[in-house]
C-alpha cells in the first residue's frame, strides 16, 4: 500500500501526528527519517513511548530510507513517512523520486525563519528546497490537521500578509 | 483546608491548546487552589521551545512534578527529555480534573506518591453510563 502521508513536522511524534492524522488515516506504521535519531537508541525509546502499541514506529537515516522506500510502499498497513525538517524530506525525495504529495505540518519559529502561516516558519534555504520539490512536480501543501484547509505551498510562498498567517 | 494548609509542592500542567489554562481554571473554581499548578501550552512552539519553557519554569519555581494531557504529546516528550538529566522528576500523562484535584488535596509527603495516587484517582473517574 502506498505511503499515505509524507509529512514535515519539527515535533516529529506528537498529538497531531499520532492522533490527529493517525486515527482518521488508520495509521499503523510511522517511519521516522532522521539521521540523528536513527543512531541514538535513547531517542528512539523516547519516541516509541509516544505511540500506541498497535502502531509500529521505525527509524531510518536518509540513505537507509531511500533504500528501504520500496519496502515501506509495499507494506500492507497505512503509513506515514515523517521528517523534522525540509532538508531531510528534500534529500529523501531526491533519492526516492515518484512521490506525489508532501504535507508541511509544522515548522515553528527559530532564528533565521520567517512566518508564513500560523504553524509554518521558513528560512530562505527551506523556501528554496520547497520550490525545488514543487518544480519537480511534487504537490506541497501546508496542513497541520486533517480538518484544516490544505494550503498550496505556492500560495504560502507567494503571500506574506496577515491573511496567510491566520490560515 | 485553609490556604496555609496547602502542600508546599507545586506542579506544571503542560499540554495542547488551552487545555492547561482551562483545567487549572477548573481546579481554581472547585477548590480555590488553582495556584498549585503552573499551566504551560505547547501552542505555536517547536519541540525544542516547549522543552525550553518547561525547563525554565520548573527550574525557576523548583517544580519536579508534571502533568500532561496526552501520552503521545509534545509536552510529554519534552518532560521525558528533562527526566533524562533531572533526578526526582515525576510525570503523569493523561491527566484529568480528578487527577489534579486529588493532587491538590494529597496528604502524601512524597511527591511521587502524591502523583501516583492522583493518577489512580483520575483513572477511576473515567466511567461510562448508558449505551447499548
Amino acid at each position: 500500500m502506498p505511503v499515505e502521508l509524507y509529512r514535515i513536522d519539527d515535533r516529529l511524534i506528537h498529538g497531531q501526528v499520532v492522533v490527529g492524522w493517525g486515527q482518521p488515516l488508520d495509521i499503523k506504521l510511522i517511519v521516522m527519517v532522521d539521521d540523528e535519531v536513527a543512531c541514538c537508541d535513547w531517542e528512539q525509546d523516547l519516541y516509541r513511548m509516544g505511540v500506541p502499541p498497535e502502531m509500529e514506529l521505525r527509524f531510518a537515516d536518509v540513505a537507509t530510507a531511500v533504500q528501504q522506500h520500496p519496502v515501506y510502499a509495499k507494506d500492507p498497513r497505512h503509513s506515514i513517512v515523517l521528517t523534522s525538517n525540509v532538508a531531510t524530506m528534500h534529500a529523501l525525495l531526491k533519492g526516492v523520486g515518484n512521490v506525489g504529495h508532501v504535507n508541511v505540518g509544522g515548522l515553528h519559529h527559530r532564528p533565521g525563519r520567517a512566518q508564513k502561516l500560523r504553524y509554518v516558519f521558513l528560512s530562505p534555504d527551506e523556501e528554496r528546497e520547497l520550490r525545488d520539490l514543487i518544480a519537480a512536480g511534487v504537490k506541497v501543501t501546508a496542513q497541520d490537521v486533517p480538518a484544516a484547509r490544505p494550503v498550496p505551498m505556492e500560495e504560502v510562498l507567494g503571500v506574506s500578509g496577515d491573511a496567510a498567517k491566520s490560515a | 483546608m485553609t490556604s496555609s494548609a496547602l502542600p508546599a509542592r507545586r506542579a506544571i500542567v503542560a499540554g495542547h491548546g488551552s487545555f492547561p489554562q482551562g483545567i487549572v481554571s477548573a481546579v481554581e473554581q472547585i477548590s480555590g487552589y488553582g495556584s498549585v499548578f503552573v499551566p504551560l501550552s505547547n501552542s505555536g512552539l517547536s519541540g525544542e521551545d516547549i522543552e525550553g519553557q518547561i525547563r525554565d519554569r520548573s527550574a525557576e519555581l523548583g517544580i519536579k512534578v508534571f502533568f500532561t494531557d496526552l501520552p503521545a504529546g509534545s509536552a510529554t516528550i519534552a518532560v521525558r527529555r528533562i527526566m533524562r538529566d533531572t533526578p526526582g522528576v515525576v510525570l503523569v500523562t493523561g491527566a484529568n480534573l480528578a487527577t489534579l484535584l486529588e493532587f491538590v488535596f494529597s496528604t502524601d509527603e512524597d511527591a511521587g506518591d502524591a502523583a501516583r495516587h492522583a493518577a489512580d484517582k483520575g483513572k477511576s473517574a473515567v466511567t461510562v453510563h448508558g449505551g447499548s
